[in-house]
């Protein structure tokens, strides 16, 4: 069997922050009542249901809250289709909907001194210090498509597209972190 | 002349020498001057050509409001026209060119615009070209795009990068002089998120120039105390260099930083969100109204006391002060103490001035009282300044040879950025001014003022006064308590007097030669022939006239413009009004504006999992939505129309191969999801077996089309909806509009999947071939009948394959994980080698649908086709009770039985319809245009049939089968068709379904 | 530019992550309903000068429909609320009436 691709395969950038590609990622959408799928979640993940607009946990396994009746999982890219199988199953009689959406997304890292500067560029979005921290996950727009990001780290942030806008996606963040582009605002 | 002084300058360094260029010449400056003063410095006057009489015009400012020196900066693509001289930093290596003039600027063939004068009065252009009509477009219109427009566009495309950047803060302080550093510093004391910014390079705004003194020390100790205060403190960032543009709702700012390193973005646009905005703006110095005073030379007297104390630069040798009000005295006192002759103080004042005037007196200066001036005369620079009784009519009683003039008509707050958003003004009759009404301001989402003015701007000319009230405003817009204020020694000032023209009974050919607006040649005759034509309204007279317009914005022009109008008008100023401020306060670049949005990045582009491959193997792209799908794949030498042929002959004789993945996918589930799909499609879906699938219509509440596609059933609780290629995201947005803000008792939830899946839809003859070559799942026409679909894998990759068809052949469509799609892709391709298998793109899927008489979305149908229009009845349910659009598909207009329904059409002689084109009808309309029967919404060239084939909205069409009617060309003829049934190849259905 | 605070994720939304839905708390009219009634739906609104009660999503985000008690001529905002209701809330009328009086 052959391996999955993402859009763009391991393609980096360098600049006031490191733009990075982070492969095939395994992300699952649960849509139901919270509170109704609170426990199938915890058995399934670890994790109790986040709070509003918080994100538990990593790229590996993580939680995140989407909406209040959409919840966002992050897996490996392989666990994706079993877990939402399992999800499905363990919520039999609960009006739910899980559907394994890895494959319609495209993740990245931006990383490095100028990330929170950079991203301030394409988000309307108050990226300062204490004002935006790990834990939170802004659903937004990046210029002109939606996305989503986290802080994985003090200077990293996870971001989340569509995948068909992957080359767009890069290409602004790319030009966002441009070497030479710093603001010194943060 | 002009020219650098031994001393002085605080903003330049002279250790670091700068050279540029002007008009080619070869010039020298200081780091730290401005393109200006360095200028000024090399005794370069004249920069420029006014616009309409092309008058040779020099400096009249110091910042932003400078209105003549507009220069074209830079070589190649990466030039720049218009930038201002007075804001623009100096360079190494700079070039700067001056514009609108020809051959030079020295001998410029214009000038006779200037010496006609008299015949372009305000209105010119309107009155005059107007007849005879057929000359506007042959003579009038050519000569004068030739003239119109200032300065040169770059020819190439620009090689910089240019960025956005969002900020946000509880206050936003905008100035940085002593009103808004002390704002900024008051606000920040209360821990507030302050964000102070500064249109110039450096802070302290006038206050060093003018030599005051704050709390006992020098203004210039104080401002670099209070910037390393403010630079102490966390919550407060100080940036210069960042100019506001424009306030917008909300407490939204947008701001330009324009001078940014280099290898980084040119420019860069500031989006600004703050709880509070205090435009700390300061004043600007108007000019006064006499006759000749847009001689080079003649300028305001602060942008004097600029030059000198910024740059150490003298703007004559001879400077004559003309003066209204006390400020100009300190230009007087400047000069002198520099040692540049200042032949005289003409006060308009017949009482003269206060402290100033003492001073100016000791200092041994002559200071003619009640005096005014008859002219400044002078050709490309100033000669001489002639005298007169300030309340007389010109006589004139004095000359004084000078090669500069320094004037000043009073101050204007910079109420701009108050205006922006629907702050109001006031008029103080004391200090003869326009200055914000507190009482009226602009509001904020909570319904409090969200915009406070400090210092200058706010009215306030003393320092003492300045301070107090930048402290108040500074505390006010973060929440806090005030504290103690600054002092400062002022000067006692005697009143402004309120002069708008020197003489005051100045005669016609004086008034004529007064400019109010130098940037458009506006003069005081100019708005008085407006008055008098009726043009009472200040915004009619600044169109009629252009004063006040471009890049001036009534910075200059303004105050002078209403109070000639309202003496015309013989009205109070007040009743007379402003016109509107608006943004941007100073131009912006398109660059700045455009962003990260230009070349490859201009708007996102969508590419499907198997883009690459199409990339690879020439395709010939169509936009669809933000999609790209290959049109074509034309082999080498092949035209479009032929590879589309050769791409439809392969599938119906063999088999194609066709990326369908940017199909919308929506998965629809829950106890409620049969109901929900009932109403979301006219038809009835919640009686389809899971397993089974159905094509479906969706109409808008409207009653007319928006989307089409078939729908599989996954299993009693889930549906999956494909919708067409553009609306994916709007139909996923159309069901979650219905369930979130009408339905929301229904247990339904939705998810938008589509780019989750690769879609490949393998069709023709031999596709079953293929996937059986494949391998892994049972395809067979018993196991796999047509209208049903099947989860399973496909050489080894997981597929759900659907066995439906929009090409009438037989047909698959396969769905796999987007990150196998091109693996798939490839898989297919070495399959379907054995039996010619070719890709075909969006074209051949179009006309071999058209041959099969199915619908398009965006082609049958433009928002006003209803389901009933394109004989799509049996898709209707007549069961169910209602459906989105049902009760108004049963409006009498809906109903109508003359509605044109959709037909095929064939042309007699076998050629291809044009798009659009109409059916003819007898008889002429209200209008007297032809009357129409009909229109054509797709028309093909069918390789199939070897003729044109097409369809067509036509009156009463269904009932006519094989008339002829006329069909308009481009060309104006007509070409006959005739109505024949809109399914063209296999009627019977037997090629899918086997 | 608008700052609409959305009460379904909590986050201070400006206008380009919002689309707009017109007026709220309309009362679909189905079939069966008469020609006025039907016409009033469709096309008739209010577009107040002062407090409209209007519908925007928070498309570039969460994603969910809500609410906004807006002044159209001061661009106020007195309130957001749920789009699950059929009329404004108390506290949006309380808000309203201590604003507005």
């Amino acid at each position: 069997m052959s391996n999955p691709d993402s859009a763009l395969p391991d393609e980096v950038h360098e600049g006031i922050a490191a733009v990075r590609e982070m492969g095939p990622q395994g992300m699952v959408t649960l849509r139901g009542d919270h509170a109704a799928v609170a426990g199938a979640v915890q058995s399934a993940t670890g994790f109790a249901v986040p709070g509003q607009r918080r994100i538990d946990g990593d790229l590996g396994n993580g939680i995140a809250w989407m909406s209040p009746d959409e919840l966002l999982i992050l897996c490996d890219h392989g666990a994706a289709p079993g877990l939402t199988a399992t999800l499905a199953q363990s919520l039999a009689g609960t009006h739910h909907l899980a559907a394994d959406v890895s494959d319609a997304r495209e993740v990245f890292s931006l990383d490095g001194p100028g990330a929170r500067e950079a991203l301030a560029k394409l988000a309307p979005v108050d990226l300062a210090p204490g004002r935006f921290e790990p834990g939170e996950l802004r659903r937004t727009r990046l210029a002109q498509v939606p996305a989503a990001f986290w802080m994985a780290g003090p200077e990293t942030f996870c971001l989340v597209v569509f995948r068909s806008v992957a080359r767009y996606a890069f290409d602004i963040l790319a030009k966002a972190a441009a070497p030479g582009s710093s603001v010194g605002h943060f | 002349m002009s020219r650098r002084l031994p001393r002085g300058g605080r903003l330049i360094d002279r250790d670091t020498p700068v050279t540029f260029t002007f008009n080619g010449r070869e010039l020298g400056g200081h780091a730290g001057d401005t393109l200006a003063s360095a200028l000024l410095a090399a005794d370069q006057v004249l920069l420029g050509r006014s616009f309409k009489y092309h008058r040779p015009r020099g400096l009249v400012a110091s910042g932003s409001e400078e209105p003549n020196a507009l220069l074209g900066i830079g070589q190649g693509a990466a030039s720049e026209p218009n930038q201002r001289a007075t804001t623009t930093p100096l360079q190494p290596g700079m070039t700067a060119v001056s514009q609108n003039h020809w051959p030079s600027l020295e001998w410029d063939v214009g000038r006779v615009n200037d010496a006609a004068r008299h015949f372009f009065p305000a209105g010119f252009y309107y009155k005059t070209f107007i007849h005879p009509r057929p000359f506007w477009k042959h003579v009038f219109e050519p000569v004068i795009r030739r003239a119109a427009g200032l300065g040169t566009a770059p020819t190439g495309p620009d090689p910089d990068s240019y960025e956005h950047f969002h900020a946000f803060c509880d206050v936003l302080v905008v100035g940085g002089g002593v009103a808004g550093l002390q704002a900024a510093l008051t606000a920040g004391r209360t821990g507030s998120r302050v964000l102070l910014i500064e249109q110039r390079g450096h802070w302290g705004g006038r206050a060093p120039v003018d030599g005051v003194n704050i709390d006992g020390a020098d203004a210039a100790d104080w401002v670099n105390a209070t910037v390393q205060a403010l630079e102490g403190m966390e919550n407060v960032t100080i940036r210069t260099g960042v100019m506001a543009a424009g306030v917008y709702d909300h407490g939204y700012v947008i701001a330009s930083e324009e001078s940014l390193p280099e290898g980084g973005p040119r420019h860069r646009l500031w989006k600004i969100r703050a709880g509070h905005i205090v435009t700390a703006t300061g004043a600007i110095e108007r000019p006064l109204a006499f006759a000749g005073n847009d001689i080079p030379g003649v300028m305001l007297a602060s942008a004097a006391r600029d030059y000198l104390a910024d740059y150490g630069v003298a703007v004559g040798d001879r400077v004559v002060v003309v003066t209204n009000n006390d400020d100009a005295y300190r230009t007087a006192l400047a000069l002198t103490e520099a040692g540049i002759e200042v032949p005289a103080i003409v006060d308009l004042r017949e009482s003269g001035a206060g402290a100033l005037g003492e001073a100016a007196r000791a200092a041994g200066l002559t200071i003619f009282q009640g005096t005014g001036v008859h002219a400044v005369k002078g050709n490309a620079r100033v000669a001489k300044i002639q005298l007169c009784r300030q309340d007389g009519d010109g006589a004139v009683t004095a000359e004084l040879p000078c090669d500069a003039v320094a004037m000043s008509g009073g101050w204007s707050p910079v109420v701009h950025l108050w205006s922006h958003c629907g702050g109001k003004l006031t008029w103080d009759d004391a200090q003869a001014m326009f200055r914000p009404d507190a009482g009226r301001p602009p509001l904020g989402a909570d319904g409090r003022a969200m915009v406070t003015v400090a210092g200058a701007a706010n009215g306030e000319l003393s320092t003492a006064a300045v301070l107090a009230d930048a402290t108040r405003a500074g505390a006010g817009a973060a929440g806090g308590e005030p504290g103690t204020a600054p002092g400062a020694d002022d000067p006692a000032e005697a009143p402004i007097a309120p002069v708008w023209l020197s003489p005051a009974n100045a005669p016609y050919a004086l008034r004529s030669k007064a400019w109010l607006d130098y940037q458009n040649d506006v003069k005081v005759t100019d708005v008085e022939l407006a008055a008098r034509e009726g043009y009472e309204s200040v915004e009619h007279t600044k169109r009629y006239t252009t004063l006040g317009m471009a890049t001036d914005q009534g910075k200059l022009s303004n105050i002078n413009g209403l109070a000639t109008l309202s003496r015309a008008l013989e009205k109070p100023i007040p009743e007379v009004g402003t016109t509107t401020f608006r943004p941007p306060y100073t131009p912006i670049s398109f660059g700045a504006i455009a962003g990260e949005a230009r070349g490859e990045t201009f708007q996102p582009l969508r590419r499907t999992p198997i883009h690459g491959w199409h990339e690879a193997n020439g395709a010939d792209w169509e936009p669809v939505g933000h999609w790209r799908r290959p049109y074509c794949f034309p082999k080498a030498g092949e035209s479009k129309h032929d590879a589309v042929a050769r791409e439809i002959n392969a599938t119906r004789n063999g088999v194609g191969l066709l990326d369908a993945s940017t199909l919308g996918k929506i998965l629809v589930k829950g106890p409620d999801a049969g109901r929900f799909m009932d109403m979301l499609y006219t038809n009835l879906m919640s009686s389809l077996k899971p397993g089974k699938c159905r094509y479906g219509l969706m109409c808008s509440e409207n009653g007319f089309l928006i989307d089409d596609g078939v729908v599989a059933r996954l299993d009693d609780d889930t549906f999956l909806v494909h919708t067409t290629t553009g609306g994916a995201d709007r139909i996923h947005a159309h069901m979650e509009e219905w369930l979130q803000t009408e339905w929301w008792d229904w247990q339904v939830y939705t998810v938008n999947i589509t780019e989750a899946f690769a879609q490949v839809a393998v069709v023709g003859p031999k596709a079953r071939a293929v996937l059986e070559t494949l391998g892994g799942m049972d395809v067979s026409a018993d196991t796999l009948p047509f209208m049903t679909f099947a989860d399973g894998e496909l050489a080894g990759i997981p597929a759900r394959v659907f066995r439906i068809s929009f090409s009438g052949e037989l047909s698959y469509e396969v769905a796999v994980p987007a990150s196998r799609g091109r693996e798939f892709w490839d898989a297919a391709l070495a399959a379907g080698a054995a039996h010619g298998i070719t890709p075909y793109g969006t074209e051949a899927l179009h006309v071999m649908r058209a041959e099969k008489g199915f619908i398009m979305i965006g082609d049958e149908t433009d928002g006003t086709v209803i389901p009933q229009d394109l004989g799509l009845d049996w898709a209707i349910s007549k069961k169910k009770d209602d459906y989105i659009g049902k009760r108004a598909q049963a409006r009498s207009h809906m109903t109508d039985p003359t509605r044109w329904k959709l037909v095929g059409l064939e042309t007699l002689d076998g050629s291809v319809l044009e798009d659009g084109a109409l059916a003819v009808a007898d008889g002429r309309n209200a209008n007297g245009q032809g009357n129409t029967q009909g229109r054509v919404t797709s028309t093909y060239r069918s390789p199939t049939l070897g003729r044109g084939i097409a369809m067509g909205l036509v009156l009463n069409g269904p009932d006519r089968m094989g008339e002829v009617l006329d069909f308009t060309t481009l060309a104006g003829g007509t070409v006959k068709a005739k109505i024949v049934s809109p399914v063209f190849y296999d009627p019977e259905g037997e090629k899918q379904n086997v | 530019m608008l700052l609409l605070r959305c009460p379904n994720c909590g986050i201070e939304a400006e206008e380009t992550e919002l689309t707009p839905g017109g007026e709220a708390h309309l009362k679909r009219e189905g079939p069966g309903s008469d020609e006025v009634s039907f016409e009033s739906y469709l096309f008739t609104r209010q577009n107040p000068r002062g407090v409209h009660f209007e519908r925007w999503r928070h498309a570039q985000g969460c994603g969910k429909w809500f609410h906004a008690a807006r002044d159209t001529v001061t661009m106020e905002v007195l309130g957001t609320y749920s789009a699950q209701v059929t009329e404004p809330p108390a506290e949006i009328r309380a808000e309203i009436e201590r604003r507005r009086g």
